[in-house]
């Protein structure tokens, strides 16, 4: 078995160990053997409610969307070159928030929040493709123009919770830190849907941003069509963003920092790296969310804020290590 | 050879006009690269040699005329099939952080994968011998950037080697090394011509490296081609002064009996 192959094993492994961990571990308590059992075969038991309605989709839902933000920033960092860049930081996860406090500050219901998420993460992405297009596309220009946007998008929420009522945007508030802690099963078939869609698409990529990574150059004389590669390559990694921010709201961190690991533990862009980065995406959020509900229990944090506090000093430690290189 | 390899390929340039969106740096060329030789590309600096090579490898696409690959204007062509037949090592190509040499060599299959299509038995064989060819099979789990500039030169080659193509363009492939390695670069290219019958196209600086290496010279200036043909023939000391602008005496060289250029002292 190559070192890859025994990663991703082993992170299947943790996986799997994190979930029972994740279904067991609750103000109710529930034995390890009856809450499997509750969850696979012994549907309708005693448990039923607390394992099949509150554990259960949460656990799915942080595994899926681990699997998708990890990619999406995989992605990014092998199209733009750069491993400082990740959809949350190009504003793809802002004009989600922007998108779905707007809706709230002029009262629809929060039922609208997940497509106007999702509507705001697309229209983002599409914004920062047009304004970085000129004669071409530079992986450079659309991280400034992103970072732009994501500052301006910042500006127009902070607006929208200053001007209208606070009862109204309160629930944005708590939306934009992401949580998990609300999943439902309708959340993990959305996620199952998108992944079902994307991430083939992002696997079939790979050849290519192995060859687009060696230089424009290099890639054009190995035959890949530029412009059009990097269209799908920001379409799917957006769309993996889209997906996650609409379900569970922005969490920031887990495509940054996972791509990293990977890459550390495991060597530069390759299908299996990939496959290990999705399934490291799900041990980090699934960890995270166990975090933030048991580390000042009863009160649950969102999962936002541990992935953002785990993630802020490794980001600083890759920054330390990134300059020394240069 | 293995069957997927192309066996010939044959390139030229047709009252070619190209330029980076200024005015034209390369204009009205026209130029045949004799299949099966290797060519070098020579001229001052900014006299068009890179460019030339980019529109030749349609990195760059003519304002004017056009560059035909096998008699087909190469810009129409599937970009892929021009990969599977023409390969390029550009100046200073970059190398994703951490690669390792083999990990290197095998991105240059990509041109003969399909979208589906696993990795095969052919393009294993293509990678080991590309590795074999340079003298990599030591270093392959070696990371390319803790490599010599000598031995990563080497490994661009075998990258590019793996693509297969029976032509290969290469815009100044000794910058960066020092003359053993360079002496080292320019005898393996020799031998690749010789045993693999690759057609070598490749910009030069050093003149006599030029002379000594390649038996079809295109001497450069302003754009333009002022000579073409072999060396013995076409190196003069007037054609050094019109490129150059330098005052240079040609002799025969001792080692190799191709044109050696002396230049004579300025004096100031």
């Amino acid at each position: 078995m190559t070192r890859t192959a025994r990663l991703c094993t082993a992170s299947a492994a943790a996986i799997l160990a994190l979930a029972v961990v994740g279904l067991v571990v609750g103000d109710f308590p529930v034995s390890a053997r009856s809450a499997i059992a509750t969850a696979i075969w012994d549907r309708g038991g005693e448990f039923d409610f607390v394992i099949n309605t509150l554990r259960f989709p949460r656990v799915v839902v942080a595994v899926l969307a681990g699997i998708c933000l990890a990619v999406s920033g995989a992605l990014f960092q092998a199209l733009i070159d750069n491993p400082l860049v990740s959809p949350d930081i190009i504003g793809i996860d802002t004009g989600a928030a922007a998108c779905a406090v707007a809706i709230l500050a002029i009262g629809l219901d929060t039922r609208w929040l997940p497509y106007a998420a999702f509507a705001g993460a697309v229209g983002t992405a599409g914004l920062i493709f047009v304004l970085s297009w000129r004669r071409g596309f530079s992986g450079g220009r659309l991280v400034l123009v992103g970072i732009g946007i994501n500052a301006l998008l910042t500006a127009v929420i902070t607006y929208l919770l200053v001007r209208f009522p606070i009862e109204r945007v309160s629930a944005a508030a708590r939306w934009q830190a992401g949580t998990l802690s609300s999943s439902s099963w309708s959340d993990a078939r959305t996620l199952v849907i998108g992944l079902a869609v994307l991430l083939p698409v992002a696997f079939l990529l790979i050849r290519r941003l192995r060859v687009m990574q060696l230089g424009d150059d290099m890639a054009l004389a190995l035959g890949v069509g530029l412009e059009r590669s990097r269209l799908a390559v920001i379409t799917v990694g957006c769309g993996l963003a889209a997906v996650v921010v609409a379900v569970v709201g922005p969490l920031g961190f887990v495509a940054l920092l996972v791509p990293h690991v990977a890459r550390a533990m495991a060597g530069t862009l390759s299908g299996g790296v990939l496959l290990l980065t999705a399934l490291l995406g799900a041990v980090m959020l699934l960890s995270a969310d166990l975090v933030a509900q048991r580390l000042f229990a009863p009160t649950v944090l969102p999962a936002g804020v541990v992935t953002a506090a785990a993630g802020g000093p490794y980001l600083l430690f890759v920054l330390r290590r990134f300059n020394r290189a240069a | 050879m293995r069957p997927d390899q192309n066996p010939s390929a044959t390139l030229r340039a047709e009252r070619l006009f190209a330029d980076y969106g200024g005015p034209p740096v390369v204009k009205d060329l026209t130029a045949e690269i004799p299949t099966g030789e290797i060519t070098a590309i020579v001229g001052a600096n900014a006299s068009g040699k890179s460019t030339l090579l980019r529109a030749l490898a349609r990195l760059l696409r003519a304002t004017e005329g056009a560059v035909y690959l096998d008699g087909a204007d190469i810009c129409r062509l599937p970009t892929r099939s021009v990969a599977a037949r023409l390969g390029l090592l550009p100046q200073s190509p970059r190398a994703p952080d951490g690669v390792l040499v083999e990990d290197l060599v095998r991105r240059g299959r990509y041109p003969h994968q399909r979208l589906f299509s696993q990795w095969s038995k052919t393009d294993d064989l293509a990678v080991e011998q590309a590795l074999e060819l340079t003298g990599l099979v030591e270093m392959r789990q070696r990371a390319v950037d803790e490599l010599s500039g000598g031995q990563r030169q080497r490994a661009w080659i075998a990258m590019a080697l793996a693509q297969d193509a029976p032509m290969m363009l290469l815009d100044e492939p000794t910058t960066f090394l020092d003359i053993a390695h360079q002496v080292e670069m320019l005898d393996l290219l020799a031998r690749l011509n010789q045993t693999e019958n690759r057609t070598v196209v490749m910009v030069l600086h050093d003149l006599n490296q030029a002379c000594r290496y390649a038996s079809h010279i295109i001497a450069l200036a302003d754009g333009r081609i002022e000579a073409a043909g072999r060396p013995t023939e076409v190196v003069t000391a007037e054609l050094i002064e019109r490129v150059f602008g330098l005052k240079v005496s040609v002799i025969s060289c001792p080692v190799t009996d191709t044109p050696l250029c002396i230049p004579y002292r300025h004096n100031y």
